[in-house]
């Protein structure tokens, strides 16, 4: 049956096909729907494990008890599991295991552009790359039975425009029924790596590898489509759409699977064309192996920006069919736009036939020169993190901050972050900052699912290790930046199941912090905050300070919204600008005396939340219990 | 579903954009459906932002016998349709000469403008974009706020697009209840009604 899916639906989908018992995953853009996805299934068990890590050690123990299992995380999250990816790496599996891990070329919500194929090749484990949702459903079953037929884990790997993009599906309508071992298996020499049994085990990886590169020459998701052989292609992943579309006389190589290469097909398909080019995203992960094959591929006439690492298209950012076609063009694959036929442009009053279209550039509208702003991501209006980075910036403390929502704390006008690279990086790049001697005092900024992704062992470091780092740890209750997913402090599972409601405060106590080190505030309340940071920077010595707040965007806190107003006031002092919301507005009227624009209140972006009104010197904003209540 | 219909073009691009919260991601499920219903290959690509809400929203449809990028290049859209007007301007590279833009008429003031100083463009700025373009200003905001629900704007705009594209109303409709809230079926067809109203109203005066 034909569904409209996602590329991350049709790998839930497809996971719940081969008969995966388990997935485990932490959130992170592009791949965090496809757990969400998962959970919902019949006889399925799905958690958000607290960091990529424990997610793919917990995927690894159902594959060694015998049940197919899968974990997902994005590119950056593997880097965190990378552990438990080699050491699984060397014992093989019991049962299908599969790692998702989602790739982010153009870096949409990452920090950096790493490619992930590398991974596998790193590991000597077998690498699927899917073109689209119909790939990413049948490469997923193929998937467990590669694991399970070589031993190997298998690395899928999908990249942003895969995930989110949504297409027709063919999908199965049955769950296919594994059989279920009737004990644990003890077998200390594959599971137990201890040195003596893992150099035993190593030549293992080598045999596998070998065995895969050979399977690898049937395997049905590499195909050669012949058409001109003039010009051909090799391509996976999604650039496989954009040669289809800016090539379409070209053959291609199609390849499902990037590691290993199928050595004989690769070089049957590179003899049979005149030109060869490699078309793929980000690394030269396929055009490298190619060289090392001895293979020629197609010098462009025009170098590259580059030219040390990929030959024809770029190696930076994703890829579509402008910049394809333009490389193509530079590299003289496609005559330049000028000799091409234009396509020409509709009638304007019907929709729209567009001509099909040619070896040419499209032709555009008029380029006309209008400033337009640049609309950044930023913190909500009623978000409880504004206040402490307001409150932070005006303290003029060294903040080292941490990923999620907060990150956004950088920005203009709230200024307050002096770092942020990776989860869990805020707390140790502090300690490191104070340890070194810096002068300054530094304050770590961290949200609550990521200090129990990986804050809480450099919080333990901070105390063992003794420097003055000031910790804050903003709780608003959910994983914000993926779009609330729950977390041990949430009180609920990923299957929605109410548990244990991780209590931060008490973490931190049990660490060894001592009460009078750590508070929990309010995060709304600027005053009791701005307080508490300051007596604890004026003294020697580390502190925890908690903000607590749920998310304004969840459903309680939107239910309790009562937007504030600005009353006569207002004198334009700007002062209540500096927060940052985009609920506060500019009125067109200026302050007679001042000449500056009096502030406006927008009553559909306003939650209530009443920083503003807390850090207006004149009282011109009425507090939520001076408001006129609604008729 | 039924054959593709030999009255609507080969192939159609569309693109939407708009602010994060707006429903763009919405409107572009719902054309995705309905290409598909209507016998097409259907592609809809969208990048989910780094917060919640408030950056700038782009997402694809494409329809046609087979499609292969998920991207539409510049110069490739046959529609876009903006939620907000802003982002009409920052997108109108995408829009194929003698296109068609829907411009909600509806402006939402990003952080930088509020406290950055920076330029908001003007109408007439807005429509300078557009010379060898046909657009089309949609009082969607206006419609929704006046229906009682500001959060319908992107149905008003999905009803004048409906004006554009040549499928059944009925078609739309199946396609619109099975995608928005039970409570909201009721709204959301006077939503799109009004949109088609106002496109038709437009085009007599």
């Amino acid at each position: 049956m034909r569904r409209l899916l996602s590329g991350n639906e049709a790998i839930a989908r497809a996971a719940w096909e081969a008969g995966a018992v388990v997935g485990a995953g932490y959130p992170g853009t592009p791949s965090t729907e496809i757990l969400e996805e998962f959970a919902p299934y019949p006889d399925v068990y799905a958690e958000w494990s607290p960091n990529e890590k424990v997610a793919l050690d917990v995927a690894i123990g159902a594959a060694y008890a015998g049940r197919r299992a899968f974990a997902t995380m994005k590119h950056v999250g593997l880097n965190v599991a990378a552990d438990s990816f080699w050491s699984v790496a060397m014992t093989g599996v019991e049962a299908g295991l599969v790692v998702v891990s989602a790739d982010d070329p153009s870096l949409h919500s990452s920090q950096n552009e790493q490619d992930n194929r590398f991974f596998a090749r790193w590991a000597r484990v077998p690498c699927l790359d899917p073109a689209d949702a119909q790939d990413c459903h049948d490469l997923m079953v193929a998937a467990f039975d590669l694991s399970e037929r070589f031993d190997t884990p298998v690395l899928l790997r999908p990249t942003t425009r895969v995930c989110h993009t949504s297409s027709p599906v063919e999908v199965g309508e049955l769950r296919r029924s594994m059989p279920v071992p009737p004990a644990y298996v003890r077998n200390t020499a594959k599971y137990d790596m201890a040195p003596a049994n893992a150099r035993a085990r190593r030549p293992a990886l080598e045999r596998r590898i070998g065995e895969l590169a050979e399977f690898a020459e049937t395997f049905p998701f590499n195909v050669a489509e012949r058409r001109d052989s003039s010009l051909g292609i090799v391509a996976s992943g999604v650039a496989y759409h954009y040669a289809r579309e800016v090539f379409p006389e070209a053959s291609i190589l199609k390849l499902g699977m990037v590691y290993p290469l199928p050595r004989r097909l690769v070089a049957d398909f590179a003899a049979s064309v005149e030109r060869l080019v490699v078309l793929e995203e980000l690394d030269p992960f396929v055009e490298d192996q190619l060289r090392l094959m001895g293979i020629r591929l197609h010098e462009p006439a025009v170098p590259p920006i580059y030219p040390q690492t990929k030959s024809v298209f770029p190696l930076i950012g994703e890829l579509d069919p402008v910049s394809v076609r333009r490389a193509a063009v530079a590299a003289g694959l496609l005559p330049s736009p000028e000799q091409g036929e234009q396509p020409a442009a509709g009638p304007a009053e019907a929709v729209p036939a567009q001509p099909a279209e040619r070896h040419t550039l499209p032709t555009l509208l008029p380029l006309v020169a209008v400033d337009i702003a640049p609309r950044p991501p930023s913190l909500c209006p009623g978000c409880p993190h504004r206040s402490s980075f307001y409150v932070l910036h005006k303290l003029g403390v060294t903040v080292n901050g941490d990923i999620g929502c907060y990150t956004l704390g950088m920005a203009k006008p709230l200024e307050a972050l002096h770092t942020a690279g990776c989860m869990g990086a805020s707390i140790g790049v502090a300690h490191g900052g104070a340890r070194a001697g810096d002068p300054g005092r530094h304050v770590a900024v961290i949200g609550d699912s990521t200090f129990f992704h990986s804050g809480i062992p450099a919080l333990l470091n901070v105390l063992y290790n003794r420097s003055n780092v000031v910790t804050v740890i903003m709780d608003n209750r959910i994983t914000g930046m993926t779009g609330h997913q729950d977390n041990p402090g949430t009180g609920h599972t990923l299957q929605r199941q109410e548990t244990v409601e991780v209590d931060i405060e008490q973490i931190v106590r049990a660490l060894g912090f001592p009460p009078e080190r750590v508070a929990t505030i309010p995060s709304y309340d600027v005053k009791a905050l701005e307080k508490q940071l300051k007596a604890w920077l004026a003294q020697d010595g580390p502190a925890v300070l908690i903000t607590q707040q749920e998310c304004a965007l969840l459903p309680a806190a939107k239910a309790a919204y009562l937007p504030l107003s600005v009353t006569d006031h207002c004198n334009g002092c700007t002062i209540c600008f500096r927060i940052g919301c985009p609920a506060i507005l500019k009125s067109e009227e200026l302050d007679a005396r001042t000449h500056r624009p009096l502030a406006l209140i927008d009553p559909v972006l306003c939650t209530g939340c009443e920083i503003c009104a807390q850090v207006c010197p004149r009282d011109a904003i009425l507090f939520k219990s001076q408001v006129p209540s609604h008729v | 579903m039924s054959e593709q219909p030999t009255h609507l073009p080969a192939q159609i691009n569309l693109a939407l954009v708009g602010v994060g919260g707006q429903g763009t991601i919405l409107a572009s499920n719902v054309l995705a459906e309905l290409g598909m219903r209507a016998g097409y290959d259907v592609k809809k690509a969208e990048v989910h932002g780094m917060s919640q809400r408030g950056g700038s929203v782009v997402s694809h449809v494409r329809w046609a016998p087979l499609v292969h990028s998920p991207i539409i290049p510049a110069g490739g859209a046959d529609v876009l349709v903006a939620f907000e007007k802003m982002e009409a301007a920052r997108y109108a590279a995408l829009l194929r000469p003698g296109g068609t833009v829907l411009v909600n008429d509806y402006a939402i003031e990003p952080i930088t403008v509020i406290t950055g100083g920076a330029h908001y463009p003007d109408d007439a700025e807005i429509e300078s974009l557009f010379a060898g373009a046909r657009l089309v200003w949609v009082h969607g905001a206006r419609v929704a706020d006046e229906l009682g629900n500001k959060h319908v704007a992107n149905v008003v705009l999905l009803g004048a697009l409906s004006t554009l594209l040549g499928l059944p109303e009925t078609e739309w409709a199946a396609v619109l209840d099975r995608r928005v809230k039970a409570a909201h079926v009721e709204i959301n067809h006077r939503a799109f009604a009004a949109g088609r109203d106002e496109l038709a109203a437009r085009s007599v005066s």
